[in-house]
């Protein structure tokens, strides 16, 4: 049996949330004041994951840089897999929002979008 | 000397969506004039998402958000001038601007809708002992740094304050290879959103070190430590709680001060509370025609609200244009107390409002179990319970006109927070 500690981030309040988890199923969840802080404990601890937003370098553009994201949530445990994944993209301008920047990063099958329009020169 | 009928302070969210509601209320000649290089302000430089939750029902990242307002301002061919800086603007909304192809140039406006935005408290207004070396950034440059240039301001780095924009940074730092030491506040709390504490800050390991300042900074001509020590009640550091990290950067994220040099020389009242204009519920300054919106007039947590307070500000400017002011309407003033440290709008004129108002304030401390109540007179209003209210989080009452009829003799309006 595993207990982890969270704070809920479902709204201002901040519950310190208490998990209890056995072979890998989430038994209990305490601490929450509403569904809302079993719901996202029950995910942060089987399956958490995140958007990750970063920039890469612009050839031949207005700015040097272009920032981006991930298209869809990732794993959280991928998430310097992606930044690595995005240290050698160049980007060519023009980049539209939306435009893919690098298709399935880090085998998470998500792409990155642009999330800036960079003209070019 | 040109004339518009709108001139709009800023590009950036509060001034592209204030042109665009002056331009959709009927006002065909508008100016915004922005000193960077692109419309969008500070979100081209908030490349995370989270932004446009309430305005667009989707999670956007900074650039975006600016960009669909943008577009809205190309939609609707408003002029705009970029690269250009206002440098005074007069009681008689004379606007007196210049950038590399006009020169110095005069506007006279008929109204003029101040959307300045809000700027970082330095290491100079925060008094921090140590030498100046190379290597202390605001967070927000950092951020410039990092985001729009492709440079990176350090290695290993401390980070004083947790306002959103440090707890952001610390992020975005370890993302891109630095280490973060630790962020230290000065107080017994978060200046940022809790989300940010746990996205940024506990995803990474991060630690938060409440109630601790930076007392000494080593290093001649680059950062090469930085200490910091817990601080009591008095905020004064305690003896014997020193902590040295060796680091080459040190970001300061201590707080947003609305950027009213040019309100001030316009003869605009200033709040001593929130250092941004005093307005009325047209978000009207006390100078006719000159109104104000988004992190000039106090500095929010969610651009959604500086948006929606900017078109409110738009809706009104361009009213003003085209029916002038109701000189004779009676005014009643809102008095926050108990708690409450400011309101914006500071005054009502029911007679002029709109259906409802959103009167937008922050409370001074962590409040735990109390109630926001309004009271008409002294007669209670309002109440509303919430469980937790904190500084670094907006708070809001809505008054409805009809409520307001009910009262004609009202003399003041009274925002305070009672125990639950």
């Amino acid at each position: 049996m595993e207990k982890r500690d969270l704070i809920c981030i479902g709204c201002p309040l901040g519950c310190p949330l208490t998990v209890t988890i056995e072979n890998g199923e989430v038994t209990e969840v305490k601490g929450n004041t509403c569904p809302k802080g079993d719901a996202y404990a029950r995910k942060e601890v089987t399956n958490p994951t995140r958007i990750v937003t970063s920039t890469v370098v612009v050839e031949g553009g207005v700015a040097p840089m272009v920032s981006c994201k991930t298209a869809a949530d990732i794993p959280k445990g991928k998430i310097f897999d992606v930044t690595d994944a995005l240290k050698d993209v160049v980007a060519k301008a023009p980049v539209a929002i939306g435009d893919v920047l690098l298709a399935d990063v880090a085998g998470t099958g998500v792409d990155i979008v642009a999330t800036k329009n960079v003209e070019a020169i | 000397m040109k004339n518009y009928d709108l001139v709009i302070v800023g590009g950036g969210p509060a001034g592209l969506a204030a042109a665009v509601s002056a331009r959709d209320n009927g006002i065909e000649s508008i100016l915004i004039i922005e000193r960077d290089k692109e419309l969008g302000g500070i979100l081209n430089q908030c490349i995370h998402n989270g932004f446009g939750l309430h305005t667009f029902k989707e999670e956007l990242t900074g650039p975006e958000y600016a960009a669909r307002f943008a577009a809205q301002v190309y939609e609707r061919n408003i002029e705009y001038k970029l690269n250009t800086m206002v440098m005074d603007i007069n009681d008689d909304k004379v606007v007196t601007a210049m950038n590399r192809e006009d020169g110095m140039f005069q506007i006279q406006a008929k109204a003029v809708i101040l959307a300045m935005g809000c700027r970082e408290r330095s290491r100079g207004a925060l008094n921090i002992p140590g030498y100046r070396p190379a290597g202390i950034y605001s967070a927000g440059t950092a951020q410039r740094l990092v985001n729009m240039e492709g440079f990176m301001p350090g290695k290993k780095c401390v980070i004083l304050g947790s306002g959103d924009i440090g707890l952001i940074m610390a992020r975005r730092m370890t993302l891109e290879g630095a280490k973060v030491e630790v962020v230290a506040e000065l107080m017994p709390y978060s200046g940022g959103l809790k989300r940010n504490i746990v996205q940024c800050l506990d995803d990474f390991g991060i630690p938060l070190k409440l109630s601790h300042t930076v007392i000494d900074i080593e290093g001649k001509e680059r950062v090469e430590a930085i200490t910091i020590a817990e601080v009591g009640p008095d905020r004064k550091p305690i003896p014997g709680t020193e902590i040295r990290y060796e680091c080459d950067t040190l970001l300061l994220s201590c707080g947003l001060l609305p950027e009213n040099e040019l309100s001030r020389s316009a003869g605009v009242n200033l709040s001593p509370i929130t250092s941004g204009p005093v307005v009325n519920d047209s978000l009207e300054t006390n100078i006719d025609g000159i109104f104000a919106c988004g992190n000039v007039l106090h500095v929010h947590d969610l651009v959604d609200y500086v948006s929606q307070e900017a078109t409110t500000a738009g809706k009104n400017a361009a009213n003003y244009i085209k029916n002038g002011k109701n000189a004779e309407a009676k005014e009643v003033k809102i008095y926050p107390e108990g708690g409450v440290r400011y309101t914006v709008p500071a005054t009502i004129r029911p007679s002029e409002m709109d259906d409802t108002l959103t009167v937008r304030f922050r409370v001074a401390d962590v409040y735990k179990n109390h109630a926001i109540c309004t009271y008409f007179d002294n007669e209670l209003i309002s109440k509303r319970k919430r469980p937790v209210m904190a500084p670094g989080e907006m708070e809001q009452v809505i008054l409805t006109k009809a409520k307001l009829a009910e009262y004609p003799e009202l003399d003041r309006i009274t925002i305070t927070l009672e125990e639950a």
